[in-house]
């Protein structure tokens, strides 16, 4: 195995209102009421470590629509005001989440603008700031070894987008500026396994703060990178833990494979040099093939421009990670860059209606010999020449090792090139906002206790005689606060049923398709006060459930009445009749007798009578014939 | 170098021979921190010291708290980005810009977080190289404030700049300004300038144009393509809603800032704009001066700038209007309420100012609408006291208004006279129903 360096990036929202306004931090599902239009201007000199020209043209081109909610979001995230004063509220928890982690705070907080070139923030960049850093004592603990945290900043969220076109994109302003505490590590971690544990263990203990936000996208993890003769590259938007270790593994393989191809260049004696920005028109070679794909781009206006890759053939199709190939890798430059969809290259030919002849005819246009391949673009003139202007300079890149990166998580666990690695100039201070002293906030910390996801799981197994996997299911699932609640208030019910009830039913529900998160806490307290009172069977509590899942907007106590408790002259006549069918055994063995009373009674009357309330009734009778 | 720090951080660093811009180490009792030393607010308190991190993060640390510091680096040598000199290009119109101050005309430093203003116009183009296209531009720099700290004086000097380009070959000229009191600045222009026959425009940014989100690109095209066009007046050009879409062409005279920060905060009052801008061109949407390049501009530099602006309210005490009298004001512009009406009481003050021969000028709160002081028995006896009804101009126009006239004469009936003539468009004929509500996007 290479000598690998992983670090974790943890970004989670926190549950307050928005960081720099007082709107709600709400995720809102309905169109938005307007779309405002903007540009984004942007000095030509300052773009720095990103290809200027590229950039430039890209960004300056696009639109971007920012859709506002009248109600729901204002003039801050619509950049038609200034922020106001970071929200106290969410840098006491970020203050409280770096005593947790034992992280030293900041005498004085700075929020900072980053710049942020995709539209994603309608002010051009995104407010964070640094809160507090760690050091040797500032560690996660993991099965192997102990994973430090580097750095942990408050920051905005960005916004929603909705649609990304190289014209313009879509983005709608419900989430820009939800608080989000970035957790960096440091590169401690040596094993995707690894990494994935540390991003579980941090995950759990902020979920422990009870004051994060919970639920798909609220939390989310970058991964860094480093491979030893490879080159550092940050993975964004792994959305699933367990898809952490398969990019990682993902990753080293695509670094070795692009090692192997500098290798295989230097051997082949490819130099710099050798690649020249000239692009041959080869519109009429291609234009004479029958591809439907090539006619129809043709036809309206685009050209086929084509780029020779001396001494590259056999190496643009090979495979850099399962199901993708070096000829991807520049594809990813030339659609960034220029916003066209793809590249062909020559070892992909013949196909895409290409045939043996036209590929000659480029060839020749080209002066390819044996070793060299070419790669063709469709696009605007304008766009093909920098879609092959990137492709070169990837080319170029190869020849010196793996480029440092800004890649795209993919939901099998490959990556794709997203930006090059942005500079850490492209900060500059938020002159709106003053410098914030957190001494007092602190201050106020100093007394507030912690209790860490094992403190809590503990506690639940030893107050409560819980085993170990309820408790950790409890934990997990959020559910502590509503179980301790219903655990002291419905003193007849097992404990480990009502636990069972909010862990395992629920999610055995869930999984049958039935929309459990419907069911609000209090009705599900309701519910267990009903069982607790003998009202309702505890067998019913399941098909109770699924009945509330689809109709939410029930009243419980109702539902129970008319669909899940039995009439108590009927349950009477039904004891009867089980105490005559069985009056002469009743007087052979009394106990036999009562156990299939019983049973009788409620293989009739199951899921509407509670088991305790048959036993009791059916004693009481067979004693008052006594 | 300098040093910024003061107080206790001050001496800590002076003592230690630590200037602005040191790369430094600084050590705290769990932290060791490596950092360029960023220069300090005076309104920033005086413990701590703020260092930009290799992350790019700018951090504050109590200076109570370092246990050691060591100077890793002396001055912070980087160089500003090349900007390369652009060539004014053949046959292109000449619109120099006269540079006033504010956020339009100066940028902050992404490094050392510092503001400063642009010093070529290159640097602008960097940012807006369509303008370039249109026209060749050129920098006047002429002063750098934040416009609420202007006077009269200052409007006297944009005047006198102003004209010296429009009278030396100049299509147009643009005035870089402050939106606080840009249509403070801008109705001054227009009464100054005599004979005026070319676009003088007034531009601003209500977001800086070191953020991307800028609205000075489209508002310094929109402004370009109008110091070009057609028009011969002073006018205001600012965004025309919160897209970056098009820009309202405001005469100067009818301008307000109505908003404290939104980039279409600038709306014509009692008036239509003159024209809708967008990146391609130009929409004239009601009657305007026609340019002249004929003529030669003049300017009347004459004002008084000993006038009041008073905002009545209910209740308020009446002896305020003897001060004004005191403080030896030469004039009083009232913001009345409604049809231009004050309490009662305030009536008589006013009566007394105008028997001592200050002239009083009655505008109105509701800024929509004109004034009319015969509708009700207050209106009748301010008429009666001797107000002059300011018609339908903005109480800021009446002000600036008034010390011009002032500057001319100070003899009632004169004032009165010219108060009440429409000079440079600042008093409508007819107000049309389409004015108010002020929403003419379609």
């Amino acid at each position: 195995m290479v000598e690998l360096k992983v670090g974790l990036e943890i970004h989670q929202r926190l549950n307050t209102n928005k960081l720099f306004c007082n709107c709600p931090s709400k995720i809102i599902e309905r169109e938005p009421d307007e779309w405002l239009i903007r540009k984004m201007g942007v000095s030509y000199s300052e773009l720095g470590s990103i290809d200027p020209a590229a950039r430039f043209e890209v960004l300056r081109d696009r639109e971007f629509f920012y859709g506002i909610y009248y109600d729901e979001t204002c003039e801050v995230e619509a950049d038609e005001s200034p922020p106001l004063p970071m929200n106290e509220k969410a840098l006491e928890i970020a203050l409280k989440i770096a005593k947790i982690f034992n992280m030293i705070p900041l005498d004085e907080i700075h929020v900072m603008r980053k710049i942020v070139v995709d539209g994603s923030n309608t002010t051009g960049f995104q407010r964070t700031a640094l809160v507090a850093m760690g050091d040797d004592e500032s560690y996660v603990e993991t099965s192997k070894g102990r994973v430090h945290l580097r750095t942990l900043c408050l920051e905005e969220e960005s916004a929603y987008i909705v649609e990304s076109r190289r014209e313009y994109a879509k983005y709608k302003l419900d989430r820009l500026g939800i608080p989000l505490v970035e957790i960096a590590t440091a590169p401690d971690i040596h094993d995707p396994d690894q990494a994935e544990e540390t991003a579980l263990k941090i995950g759990r203990m902020l979920r422990a703060t009870k004051e994060v936000m919970r639920g798909l996208g609220t939390i989310r993890q970058d991964i860094n990178i480093s491979i030893e003769g490879g080159a550092r590259q940050e993975i964004k938007g792994v959305q699933e833990l367990e898809l952490i270790p398969e990019v990682i593994r993902r990753e080293v393989r695509r670094q070795r494979s692009l090692l192997d191809i500098k290798r295989e260049m230097e051997r082949r004696g490819l130099s710099e040099d050798e690649l020249e920005d000239s692009f041959a028109n080869v519109t009429p070679e291609i234009s004479g093939s029958n591809s439907r794909m090539f006619r129809k781009a043709l036809s309206s206006g685009n050209v086929v421009l084509a780029v020779k890759l001396p001494k590259m053939r056999g190496l643009l199709g090979r495979e850099i990670q399962p199901g993708r190939r070096f000829g991807t890798e520049l594809a990813g430059y030339a659609k960034v860059f220029s916003g066209v969809k793809g590249i062909i290259h020559s070892d992909e030919l013949p196909g895409y209606g290409i045939d043996a002849n036209a590929i000659s005819s480029i060839a020749s246009k080209l002066g390819l010999s044996e070793e060299d391949a070419f790669a063709i673009v469709v696009a605007e003139k304008g766009s093909a020449e920098i879609a092959l202007g990137a492709v070169l300079r990837r080319v170029r890149m190869a020849l010196k090792g793996v480029p440092e990166e800004t890649r795209r998580a993919l939901p099998d666990g490959n990556t794709e090139f997203m930006r090059p690695m942005p500079g850490s100039a492209r900060m500059y201070p938020e002159t709106d906002i003053p410098p914030v002293n957190p001494e007092l906030i602190l201050m106020r910390l100093a007394s507030w206790r912690y209790e860490s996801p094992e403190e809590v799981v503990e506690r639940l197994m030893r107050s409560y005689g819980l085993p170990l996997e309820q408790a950790d299911m409890l934990f997990d699932e959020e559910k502590v606060d509503i179980f301790e609640r219903i655990a002291s208030s419905c003193r007849h019910l097992s404990k480990r049923f009502i636990a069972d009830v909010l862990t395992s039913k629920m999610r055995y529900l869930r999984r049958e398709g039935h929309p459990v998160n419907l069911i609000s806490e209090k009705m599900l307290e309701k519910i267990l006060s009903l069982v607790d009172k003998g009202v309702l069977a505890k067998e019913a509590v399941e098909s109770l459930l699924a009945d509330l899942s689809l109709n939410p907007k029930a009243d419980v106590e109702e539902l129970v009445r008319s669909k899940y408790s039995m009439d108590e002259s009927l349950l009477r006549r039904i004891v009867e009749e089980a105490i005559k069918k069985h009056r002469d055994l009743l007087k052979e063995d009394k106990d036999r007798a009562l156990k299939k009373i019983i049973g009788e009674v409620m293989r009739r009357a199951r899921g509407k009578v509670d088991g305790r309330r048959v036993r009791d009734l059916v004693v009481e009778k067979i004693e008052s014939e006594a | 170098m300098a040093l910024t720090y003061r107080g206790r951080a001050g001496k800590f660093l002076s003592d230690r021979g630590v200037k602005d811009y040191d790369l430094v180490l600084v050590e705290t009792d769990r932290l060791s921190l490596k950092g360029r030393v960023i220069p300090r607010p005076e309104l920033f308190d005086d413990t701590h010291l703020v260092i930009k991190l290799n992350n790019g993060y700018n951090v504050g640390i109590s200076v109570d708290k370092i246990k050691n510091l060591k100077i890793l680096e002396k001055g912070w040598k980087h160089r500003e980005p090349e900007i390369p000199r652009m060539e004014p290009r053949k046959g292109l119109p000449y619109v120099p810009m006269v540079v006033t101050g504010g956020t339009i005309s100066s940028r902050v430093d992404y490094r050392t977080g510092g503001v400063r203003a642009y010093e070529r116009p290159e640097e602008l183009l960097d940012i807006v190289p369509e303008i370039a296209d249109i026209a060749n531009i050129d920098y006047r720099p002429l002063f750098a404030e934040f416009s609420e700290n202007l006077t009269a004086g200052h409007w006297v000097k944009i005047a006198e700049a102003v004209a010296k380009e429009l009278n030396s070959g100049a299509s147009g000229v643009l005035v870089a300004h402050g939106t606080d009191t840009m249509h403070y600045s801008a109705a001054a222009v227009s009464f100054l300038m005599k004979n005026l026959g070319k676009p003088v425009v007034f531009v601003g940014a209500q977001r800086s144009i070191d953020r991307p989100s800028t609205d000075a690109v489209l508002n310094l095209i929109a402004s370009v393509r109008v110091a070009v066009s057609e028009i011969g007046e002073v006018v205001i050009v600012m965004h025309g809603s919160s897209s970056d879409e098009f820009a309202w062409v405001i005469r100067g005279v009818k301008a307000r800032k109505m908003h404290t920060s939104r980039r279409d905060a600038f709306l014509p009052v009692n008036s239509m704009p003159i024209a809708k801008v967008t990146r391609e061109g130009i929409e004239y949407l009601s009657g305007f001066r026609r340019r002249d390049d004929s003529l030669k501009v003049e300017i009347d530099t004459k004002m008084d700038d000993r006038v009041f602006l008073l905002y009545v309210w209910p209740g308020m005490d009446p002896k305020i209007v003897q001060i004004i009298k005191d403080l030896d004001y030469h004039g009083l512009v009232v913001a009345g309420t409604g049809l231009g009406h004050t309490p009662y009481e305030v009536i008589k003050e006013l009566e007394r100012l105008v028997k001592d021969g200050i002239p009083v000028v009655m505008t109105s709160q509701t800024l929509f609408g004109r004034v009319n002081l015969r509708v009700y028995e207050t209106g009748r006896l301010l008429l009666k006291a001797g107000v002059i009804p300011g018609e339908d101009m903005l109480p800021e126009v009446a002000l600036v208004k008034l010390m011009y006239v002032l500057g001319h004469t100070r003899n009632m009936e004169e004032v009165r006279r010219l108060m009440m003539t429409n000079m440079v468009g600042e008093i409508s004929r007819s107000i049309s129903m389409r004015f108010f509500p002020p929403c003419w996007v379609s």
